[in-house]
């Protein structure tokens, strides 16, 4: 008798913990974010990556297709390169563009993956060669400040 | 004359080589446990009997601490985020402090103090009244019939409710954030599932959480094993038990998150 | 050799670091018999014990138990040796976590196959015993200190040894459960056709009990023989212990400095 309740309140606080554990994994993780499934690895050098981080999202259309895995400095070129794994799943043609987009004004800045209409797909240490580097707001204010005066100017 | 274990510089240093020796004998204690975890696997219901013990009688602690943990980051949270405009990162907030940190740590210390100071209690009041040479008199080796089946017990308790006590303290943030204060239900869930990965944050989490249960295990089992068989004794071991894991959880969550997080 | 002496302790000394606890010990214990070890707390009778047991080892000399030398015996032997030891503890020193139930079957559910069915029929005839069969349901926080020593009785003997030891039986019992143990440590020895060894300083019960008397001062064997031999003998320390005079051999007072000095009379 007192066995058996024993053993219910031990299966129940057994089942209760890997359901917690589910519960973080499906509800508060994306399990299926990265990580897990197999990726390929792809690159691309950007001018400026503004701040743009390790582990930051790559989307296209608007869906999480992998991961930035690295960012270091191009030192023949002088620019950023970045590499990613993207998941096996999704294929881009060879002349995909990849610019660095920012979620929202102030959210987080993540790769953007446009595909063109090459029939070749882009294979694993493929390096992506249309980039558009992410937008810098002081450059912005620079040069909206910069043609309100040219426009000030003009009125004299 | 015995040597009076003050601030001289004798104190200290036979401090230092008792501390030293009795981490080694803690070291030989701990590998004799688990070499003779056989008994464990070959009787599980030894193993599930302080699974009720160590696991179902921390459940209450554990998930009423987690959720308000959870509340109170949902407060906090709130107000500091709100000066930024960016209360839609409440959820990103409660998730990620609770699985990488507060969950593992919070949990570990409540169960140092909830299931680590009752083992060690209990081994040390076992070794108090005879109950273990009477067993080595039984020709039962106490290590593998006593210690080993808590050992385990604790190793596997610890993760369970760690996650318990996230699961519940985001929960907790939810009900602050979402239902009380009006933070966009659509916002908290999924800018918290774009941030919090598995791979790196939730399996850190567990990994943490495992380490600090051996830790505390260990820790209470030595206590208890290694405690003076009288009344103050136990008494003493089981305070050292609940200091001594507190200090090993805190230093150890620092090491793991030098370690998990520090390359980021 | 099929001996007939159970066991045999041949001029065994023992010392913690440098502090000798036993030196030169002699002993021979008769299959079937009755056998009190006495003496002051602090004389080495419980190291002795331990000796036995195989709980420690001997540093000098040999300890024979049932035809096998215990200073050779590794952990797996010393574990054989003891399926086959009975120990009684001081206090008893039932798992607290059992039953009464549950605290004699201990030994048959490690060590035997044997089904619940027949542990229960052997568990309540061990019960029954020492009286207490009524009692297996139980806990032993619910016992008396004499049945909780009774209950530790009927789980030494759950296996039928063949060697009883008996570490303060008498210890803390009021006069008539000491009259109930003693009367049990004779019946069962018979029962069994076991030995026992029975440790202990409470003087008239166990010379009531036992067929032969060693007496430990300081480590060594300072006297043996009957139960009678002792009443009469005229050995100083003996005889202190026996009728529990206060001053004797055994100074009644701490060794330090004189009276004279420590009042400073001699100026």
């Amino acid at each position: 008798m007192q066995r058996s309740t024993l053993d219910l309140w031990v299966g129940i606080f057994v089942m209760a913990g890997i359901g917690a554990l589910l519960v973080l994994a499906m509800k508060v993780g994306n399990m299926t974010g990265s990580g897990s499934g197999e990726t390929y690895a792809l690159s691309a050098n950007f001018d400026n990556i503004g701040g743009l981080k390790p582990r930051a999202p790559v989307k296209s259309a608007g869906v999480v297709v992998g991961r930035v895995s690295g960012i270091s400095f191009d030192n023949e070129k002088f620019n950023a390169r970045v590499t990613m794994n993207i998941e096996k799943t999704y294929k881009f043609p060879k002349d995909t563009s990849a610019s660095i987009l920012t979620s929202g004004l102030l959210g987080e800045q993540y790769v953007g993956l446009e595909g063109g209409g090459d029939t070749v797909n882009l294979n694993t240490g493929d390096k992506i060669k249309q980039t558009q580097s992410a937008v810098v707001l002081e450059k912005l204010i620079g040069q909206f400040l910069y043609s309100k005066a040219a426009e000030g100017g003009d009125k004299k | 004359m015995a040597i009076h274990k003050g601030f001289s510089i004798r104190g200290i240093g036979a401090r230092t080589i008792d501390s030293v020796l009795r981490l080694g004998y803690a070291t030989r204690f701990i590998a004799r446990t688990i070499m003779s975890s056989g008994t464990s696997l070959r009787r599980p219901r030894l193993v599930i009997r302080e699974l009720y013990f160590t696991g179902v009688l921390s459940l209450i602690i554990i998930l009423v601490s987690g959720l308000f943990v959870g509340m109170v980051l949902g407060y906090q949270g709130y107000y500091t985020l709100q000066t930024y405009g960016s209360e839609s990162a409440l959820g990103v907030l409660v998730a990620l402090s609770l699985v990488r940190e507060l969950g593992p740590v919070m949990a570990a210390l409540l169960f140092a103090s909830r299931a680590g100071s009752a083992m060690t209690a209990e081994i040390g009041l076992m070794k108090a009244t005879e109950q273990l040479s009477a067993m080595e008199m039984m020709a039962v080796d106490p290590i593998s019939r006593v210690v080993a089946p808590r050992f385990w017990a604790g190793v596997i308790s610890m993760p369970l409710l760690a996650a318990m006590f996230s699961a519940m303290g985001v929960f907790g943030g939810y009900l602050v954030g979402v239902v009380q204060i009006g933070v966009d239900e659509g916002s908290f869930w999924s800018q918290m599932q774009s941030a919090v990965d598995f791979q790196k944050d939730i399996m850190n989490g567990v990994i943490k959480s495992i380490v600090f249960g051996f830790a505390v295990t260990w820790i209470s089992l030595f206590e208890g094993y290694d405690a003076p068989p009288t009344a103050e004794g136990v008494s003493g071991a089981t305070t050292r038990t609940v200091v001594t894991s507190s200090l090993a959880i805190l230093a150890l969550d620092f090491l793991l998150t030098a370690f998990m997080f520090g390359g980021v | 050799m099929p001996d007939k002496n159970i066991i045999e302790i041949k001029d065994v000394s023992y010392a913690y670091g440098t502090r000798p606890i036993l030196t030169g010990i002699n002993m021979s214990i008769p299959r079937g018999s009755t056998v009190a070890i006495m003496g002051i707390s602090g004389s080495g009778k419980t190291t002795l014990l331990r000796l036995i047991a195989g709980v420690m080892k001997a540093k000098q000399g040999e300890v024979w138990v049932d035809g096998k030398r215990v200073n050779d015996l590794d952990t797996v032997g010393i574990y054989q040796l003891r399926r086959r030891l009975g120990m009684m503890f001081q206090f008893g020193a039932l798992f607290t976590d059992l039953s009464v139930f549950d605290n004699v079957a201990f030994q048959m559910r490690e060590h035997t196959d044997l089904s619940e069915a027949m542990i229960r029929d052997l568990v309540l005839m061990k019960l029954h015993a020492v009286g207490l069969r009524g009692a297996h349901n139980l806990m032993p926080a619910e016992l008396s200190g004499g049945m909780s020593r009774r209950v530790a009785l009927a789980r030494a003997i759950a296996l039928d040894p063949m060697l009883m030891l008996y570490d303060e039986p008498f210890t803390g019992l009021d006069p008539i459960a000491m009259g109930v143990i003693s009367n049990l440590i004779k019946e069962l020895n018979s029962a069994l056709g076991a030995t026992s060894i029975v440790v202990t300083h409470d003087v008239q019960e166990a010379l009531e009990v036992v067929d032969y008397v060693y007496y430990l001062s300081d480590g060594k064997m300072v006297a043996h023989g009957t139960p009678d031999d002792i009443r009469n003998s005229t050995d100083p320390l003996v005889r202190q212990f026996v009728y529990g005079e206060f001053d004797g051999p055994v100074a009644y007072q701490y060794p330090g400095r004189t009276l004279v000095d420590d009042m400073r009379l001699n100026g």
